[in-house]
């Protein structure tokens, strides 16, 4: 059977989608998508469509998530949960490097075979700017990180395009979504309990011909009616209007925005959002950007095996900055700039791009609501304030 | 989307990549401080390991840990690396526990050199704040070379004479040309030599501001004061180079926690030059 072309488009219903899991699956992959546990939409091992998180939805604010049912909700009408790209290109505990030690002598170990293949499906264009951007961080910055390219090379993309947002997403301020344009291997479109499907890739059009796919092609007004979903839900949040009764999607304004920031380092601000923050890292773990790590060493009991293993820190601890036994960042304040400039101003230096995608997760998950949108907004509206040095170092 | 590789496949940029050496000499320099010479297990290895001068390894202790450390020893030195060390805490304790013939991980080199290579015309003042030395001694060897410099100066201040480092170096420093100045902050009854902050030595050491390059290695305050008096003496802010110091985890940039504004300490440092950081420097807790 020929691989139908890379952009052409085919409907696809529920079975046509298990047989592309069922393909996935076939050829050695994890496959990886959104389910319904423990009150949330988070991202699971993935068999079956029926485990989809279909006619659910997700209300989300500043310190809130709701899961309802709404029997009308597609099988892709939630948006982002907890978890993301990151949780699994970048997992939050991993083996870099073991060593053993056999006659007293030390030798570092080979690296275990790579885990099989992944696939995720049902990914936003917030999660792919996401991937975008780690790949900056890992693979773009000089050094490699082997076991991130390992994942990362042959990982299988099953975007969506969103047609609905909550009251937490600000794609459409960063740029970022909600239309996904590329860097997927396939792109679902959910249209009336069907999947406009899009072709992104050899390899997507290879998947689809496996699971046999290939003979529903859209026609050119259905393709286009298809495109223009979640274009129309961009122009709504542009225009800040409420989407399924849920509140207006926040908004982010980014001009200038790597200068504001490095401008206002002793800013009231930092002080005032300070006796709101509880320092407690929920942000920096949901963040599907976040990249800062420690390595900590897994001793067996013998003490002969040794494993190096990277777990994900966060710029709130006081260990993210101890040097000399103090930490550099002792204040709430110091850490939250250090959070909130990093990832809307340094990250531009660093790595060509902010960030930030405007998934919101940080400020569903913030349990006090600290509103990333809120506070440079209030920054911007005081540019230049400053606090005195006296009380800046207090 | 699955990808074919479009980034470097070159084993060198793993940065986990770790050598094996053995402990060939251990020298005691001051109370807690020890320079060890590491032998690459692996001649080739060894032979195709070159760093530059201000440069830095991991050095890891398998079950311990792993701390950063500047190289110490000379770079036309093949073969073989010296780490001078002070033991502060879990890497450093171990490794002052180790005797000759233990087996020491190393990879690198990682970091900014000094700009030892271009300063062929100019007057280089090297200013040291206790251990800041080691980061400097493979440049000082450099800059001791007739024609990488027109002068060289070590200025190094210490909290007490015994702190002071490599003080049975000066001698062969001083033959080659170099000038050399030490303070103390406490001198006690046996000094003779002066007692103060380092920076007092630049008024002697600096005598054509706009041909003088200022690298300097200690605490970050102290670093600050230096720059800034060299500014004040006529020195040209991109001539003054700093060594930072913070805590990290990869080396490589992937870990974050050495950020220094939107700077990695370890790779866009350690070396940086003062037009840089000045004003991060002086930003409280950053
Ligand atoms: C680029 C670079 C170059 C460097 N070059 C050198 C060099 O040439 N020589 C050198 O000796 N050092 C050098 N350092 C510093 C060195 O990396 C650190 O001293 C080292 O990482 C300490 O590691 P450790 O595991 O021994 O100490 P850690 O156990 O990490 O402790 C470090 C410090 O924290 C204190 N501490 C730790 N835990 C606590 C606690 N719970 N409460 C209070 N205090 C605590 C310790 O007393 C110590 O002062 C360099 C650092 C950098 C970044
Ligand atoms: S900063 Fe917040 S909104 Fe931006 S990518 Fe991270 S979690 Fe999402
Ligand atoms: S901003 Fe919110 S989520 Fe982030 S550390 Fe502070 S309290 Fe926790």
């Amino acid at each position: 059977m020929q691989p139908p072309p890379i952009h052409s488009w085919h409907w696809l219903d529920a079975s046509d989608l298990q047989a592309v899991i069922d393909a996935l699956r076939g050829e050695g992959r994890r496959v990886i998508g959104p389910k319904v546990a423990d009150g949330a939409v988070i991202l699971g091992d993935l068999v079956s469509v029926a485990e989809l998180p279909t006619g659910w939805l997700d209300e989300q604010d500043g310190g809130s998530y709701r899961l309802r049912q709404d029997p009308a909700a597609g099988s892709f009408d939630h948006v982002v949960g907890p978890h993301s790209l990151k949780n699994f290109l970048f997992p939050a505990r991993e083996t870099l490097v073991s060593f053993a030690r056999e006659d007293g002598v030390w030798h570092e170990q080979a690296a275990a075979p790579p885990a099989a293949p992944l696939a995720v499906l049902g990914v936003r264009g917030c999660d792919l700017a996401a991937l975008r951007i780690q790949d900056r961080v890992f693979l773009g910055n000089g050094f490699v990180d082997e076991a991130y390219r390992s994942r990362r090379e042959r990982l299988f993309l099953v975007a969506v395009n969103c047609r609905r947002a909550v009251a937490t997403c600000f794609c459409h301020s960063t740029g970022c979504g909600p239309a996904v344009e590329a860097g997927f291997d396939l792109a679902l479109t959910e249209v009336d309990g069907r999947f406009a499907c899009e072709v992104g890739s050899e390899e997507g059009a290879r998947v689809l011909s496996e699971a046999g796919i290939v003979d529903a092609p859209l026609s050119t007004d259905e393709a286009e009616t298809v495109r223009r979903v979640p274009h129309d839900l961009a122009s709504r949040m542009h225009a800040r209007q409420a989407t399924d009764g849920v509140p207006r999607p926040r908004s982010l304004d980014t001009h200038g925005i790597r200068d504001l920031l490095m401008a206002n380092p002793e800013h009231p601000r930092w002080d005032d959002v300070a006796t709101r923050c509880l320092s407690c890292t929920n942000c920096t773990l949901v963040c599907p950007t976040c990249f800062c790590a420690s390595v900590q060493e897994v001793t067996d009991l013998t003490g002969d095996h040794v494993d190096r293993e990277r777990q994900w820190a966060s710029c709130f601890s006081l260990d993210h900055s101890r040097m000399h036994g103090q930490p550099t960042r002792s204040t709430t304040s110091s850490r939250y700039r250090q959070w909130l400039t990093h990832k809307f101003a340094g990250w531009i230096d660093q790595f060509g791009t902010s960030g930030c995608t405007g998934c919101g997760r940080c400020i569903t998950w913030c349990p006090v609501g600290i509103d990333v949108t809120e506070e440079i907004a209030a920054i911007r509206a005081t540019d230049g304030v400053t606090v005195a040095r006296e009380e800046a170092s207090s | 989307m699955t990808m074919a590789s479009p980034w470097p496949t070159a084993s060198h940029i793993d940065p986990w990549q770790t050598h094996s050496t053995r402990i060939a000499a251990i020298a005691d320099e001051t109370e807690g401080v020890r320079s060890y010479r590491l032998r690459f297990d692996d001649a080739a290895v060894g032979d195709a390991f070159r760093f530059a001068a201000g440069q830095f390894n991991m050095l890891y202790v398998p079950g311990v840990g792993e701390a950063a450390i500047s190289i110490s020893s000379d770079p036309e030195d093949v073969g073989t690396l010296t780490h001078t060390v002070r033991a502060v805490g879990n890497v450093t304790d171990a490794l002052a526990r180790l005797t000759v013939g233990d087996q020491v991980f190393v990879r690198g080199p990682f970091g900014t050199p000094w700009p030892v290579d271009r300063v062929m015309d100019r007057d280089v003042v090297f200013v040291a704040g206790g251990l800041g030395l080691a980061s400097q001694r493979s440049a000082i060897l450099r800059a001791a070379l007739p024609g990488t410099c027109r002068h060289a100066t070590v200025l190094h201040g210490a909290k007490r004479p015994g702190e002071l480092l490599y003080t049975g170096e000066y001698d062969a420093w001083r033959r080659a040309g170099v000038t050399v100045a030490t303070i103390v902050d406490e001198g006690g009854p046996a000094w003779n030599g002066r007692c103060g902050l380092v920076t007092a030595l630049l008024d002697d050491a600096i005598d054509d501001p706009a041909r003088t390059t200022v690298l300097c290695c200690g605490p970050d305050p102290m670093m600050v004061g230096v720059a800034e008096k060299a500014i004040d003496m006529g020195v040209s802010i991109d001539a003054i180079f700093l060594s930072l110091e913070r805590t990290m985890a990869c080396a490589a940039a992937h870990c974050g926690l050495c950020q220094f504004g939107p700077l990695f300490v370890c790779r866009d440092g350690p070396v940086l030059r003062y037009d840089r950081i000045g004003l991060l420097m002086k930003v409280p807790r950053l």
